[in-house]
């Protein structure tokens, strides 16, 4: 039925290798001695695409494990943003509890989405999400009072811990590699394995007696307290929120960023990350029509490579093996 | 491709507009002047982001793209209409680009939110666009400065008094549901409900309506004196070409925002816009020779009358360069660029006459009241019909007590009760 995201790059669990560990290892290293070679800005980059790896990761959880695509998880990641700069503004409370605030709201929002959308699959699923995601858009533009409208909400909300830039990115670092490695575990936990199972037939699942609609609420919703989580750092990264942080085109480019590193990867979204936020960057440099070299990019990525960059590096790397 | 074009006829080094970093890690005297100028090129407000582009190559061009000997290095940079994305380009420009000082933005939403970012960096930002009352009033931050830029309720309330003088009774406001609208319709309400006027209704609509017939329909029916319209863009365009054709047009006196009015917006239209009134520091038909001799070498240079965008942008880099020519090139020790630059009085500017900023960073004009008429190539441009002297944003309230009030919003748009 809904197997329009299935992605063949994907086997039987797998048990923890160890080279696994080692390159996961590896790779947090690497990730940890950055602030000591790039200048501050870049440095902000790298920052970014944590960020947006761990939100385009908590996609990939429903796009590559429950065969479910949305498009309202920058709404989510959104309102964890919004709450957690209103709870440290507005309501002065500290930033810590404000992140936690922030990280529950967006759980609570992905259940809300959750449990209007399990009953769909496929397109259907998509467009839901992508209307419940357009109301948060809504009320964030026009609550005014609450949200500021059009001119969002700012102030200086980082704490003096980590306002130095190189201790904020290793926090964010420490973050995200915990939540990822959470992620990891829950998609390959017997839970994870059932959202797989849905994913290739729920009408299968149903009849083996499994609750299809409860899994998929849960996935949702654990979705969301990922999701939630990076918002609240991109809360404590920009110190500002304004309604396009909810709006359509930031769920899309977190959604791009997983299919480009590969729908299913789970760590493709860092990859798919690090490509469009450099790819952004980069082409503004030298061209207005940096838009357009990001559409020419991704069309190149659906013909030659459709299971994302590191779909594809697996699928090479295989058959080298064989 | 302006930008590529103005990139090989400055004949400057351009490599900081890659990635690499900038190869000058010491400022020698002659090194440049590197100016970060941010625009929406791309998203909703695209073509007032070309014309700010233009209003600061064209100063620096005539400038020979020198200030104070040191040559100028543009840095541009397309903040895409959206706030996230100009905090990102902010802190490029900033953090590896290096530049003395940034310049720009359109929309409020990303001013606030550079404005924000620059609070922890303390690099000078000017916004010669950016109208958010808060800037420059109850959340000033030392290093935004609005050179030859203005406040959004500043010209509303010499509008508000000009319509008490003209004896209207009754005004009903129209404006985009935003802050900007909410600003600039509640400067005009306070002054005119205080003078003894009545606000009959106000009209809050969303940004980009199609269709004002809900509104102009009622309003047809108000028996109002004045209508004051508060219009951007492409609803300026619509709202008064359906305010003719609905025959309101010379029956009730369309009074506008100046965005509503601005050559942007009337460019092209054509006798639709005839007799509106609005309120600005500058007026384009103006017959002071300083505004006549811009007017038409803009003119002669873009094949357009010039827009607020780009007026605004080039009397902005005008006014800090006056500054950084006060400090003979020297920008090493900002908070005496920031402090030289509160200072600086611009006398040279298209204006014609002497600007200064008020102690909140803010200038101080001569606002005229300005009606659009036909000009002499057929088209139709703002004439000035009165002058208010040194008008500023606390019009002729005293600013601590104006700043205790709270800033316009929907819910609150300073009318007096009666």
């Amino acid at each position: 039925m809904s197997n329009i995201t299935a992605s063949p790059a994907i086997g039987a669990p797998r048990s923890l290798s160890t080279g696994a560990i080692i390159t996961a290892l590896a790779v947090i290293t690497v990730a940890a001695l950055l602030p000591l070679m790039l200048s501050t800005y870049h440095l902000g980059l790298a920052t970014e695409v944590l960020i947006f790896g761990l939100l385009a990761m908590s996609i990939d959880i429903l796009a590559g494990f429950a065969g479910r695509t949305s498009l309202g998880h920058g709404a989510i990641f959104g309102v964890s943003t919004y709450v957690v700069v209103y709870a440290v503004m507005t309501a002065g409370l500290s930033p810590l509890v404000a992140c936690l605030l922030g990280v529950l709201a967006a759980t609570a929002l992905g259940a809300v989405f959750g449990l209007l959308a399990v009953r769909t699959s496929g397109v259907y699923f998509l467009l839901l999400t992508l209307a419940l995601g357009m109301i948060v858009w809504g009320i964030c533009l026009r609550w005014t009072q609450v949200t500021g409208g059009e001119n969002g909400l700012r102030g200086a909300i980082r704490p003096a811990l980590l306002s130095d830039y190189r201790a904020f990115y290793w926090m964010v670092l420490a973050v995200t590699a915990v939540l990822s490695l959470a992620i990891w575990r829950f998609v390959r936990s017997p839970f994870g394995l059932t959202l797989r199972g849905i994913r290739d037939s729920d009408s299968r699942m149903r009849s083996l007696g499994y609750d299809v609609s409860l899994h998929l609420f849960i996935g949702f919703t654990v979705s969301g307290l990922f999701a939630g989580a990076a918002g609240a750092m991109y809360a404590l990264f920009n110190s500002f929120v304004s309604p396009s942080t909810v709006a359509v085109s930031q769920s899309v480019e977190a959604l791009l960023m997983t299919i480009a590193g590969g729908v299913g990867t789970l760590f493709g979204a860092f990859v798919g990350s690090a490509a469009i936020i450099a790819l952004e960057n980069i082409a503004s440099s030298y061209t207005e029509r940096w838009q357009t070299v990001l559409g020419v990019t991704f069309i190149l990525i659906m013909i030659f490579a459709p299971e994302g960059i590191v779909g594809t590096i697996r699928a090479l790397v295989a058959r080298l093996k064989h | 491709m302006d930008r590529r074009k103005f990139l090989q006829t400055s004949g400057l080094t351009i490599a900081a507009a890659g990635f690499g970093i900038s190869p000058w890690a010491a400022r020698a005297a002659d090194a440049p002047i590197k100016v970060g100028v941010l625009a929406p090129l791309t998203g909703v407000v695209a073509s007032g982001g070309k014309e700010m582009v233009e209003g600061v190559q064209f100063f620096f061009e005539k400038q020979g793209n020198k200030v104070a000997g040191r040559p100028i290095e543009l840095v541009i940079e397309d903040d895409g209409s959206n706030p996230d994305t100009s905090i990102q380009k902010a802190r490029k420009l900033v953090e590896q680009g290096k530049v003395d000082f940034l310049i720009g933005n359109l929309l409020a939403n990303t001013g606030l939110a550079v404005a924000n970012y620059v609070k922890g960096t303390g690099t000078p930002y000017f916004i010669p666009i950016i109208a958010a009352d808060d800037l420059t009033q109850r959340d000033r931050i030392k290093n935004v400065i609005r050179v030859a830029g203005y406040s959004a309720s500043q010209f509303a309330h010499p509008l508000g008094d000009w319509a008490l003088k003209k004896g209207y009774k009754k005004i009903v406001t129209v404006g985009q549901d935003y802050t900007f609208g909410h600003e600039q319709c509640g400067g005009l309400a306070q002054v005119f409900t205080e003078g003894g006027g009545q606000i009959v209704q106000q009209f809050w609509h969303p940004l980009n309506t199609a269709d004002f017939s809900p509104y102009l329909g009622q309003i047809a029916n108000m028996q109002v004196d004045a209508v004051f319209a508060m219009e951007t863009g492409a609803d300026a365009t619509r709202f008064i070409t359906q305010y003719a054709s609905f025959g309101l047009k010379g029956k009730i006196p369309l009074l506008g925002a100046m965005n509503a009015t601005d050559q942007s917006v009337i460019r092209t239209l054509g006798e639709e816009c005839e007799g509106i009134v609005s309120a600005a520091h500058f007026a384009e038909g103006s017959d002071n020779p300083a505004t006549a001799a811009f007017v038409k070498e803009y003119t002669a240079k873009y094949s357009k009358t010039p827009s607020l965008y780009g007026f605004s942008m080039y009397s902005g880099v005008m006014w800090v360069s006056k500054a950084i020519e006060t400090l003979k090139g020297k920008l090493d020790d900002r908070s005496a660029f920031i402090d030289t630059v509160l200072k600086t009085e611009l006398d040279n500017s298209p204006l014609g006459k002497t600007v200064k900023l008020d102690e909140y960073g803010n200038p101080i004009y001569d606002v005229y009241i300005r009606e659009v008429k036909k000009a002499p190539n057929g088209k139709f441009w703002n004439v000035p019909v009165e002058t208010y002297p040194a008008v500023s944003q606390f019009w002729k309230y005293d600013p601590a007590t104006y700043m205790k009030q709270p800033p316009y919003s929907r819910n609150f748009q300073g009318i007096k009760k009666t």
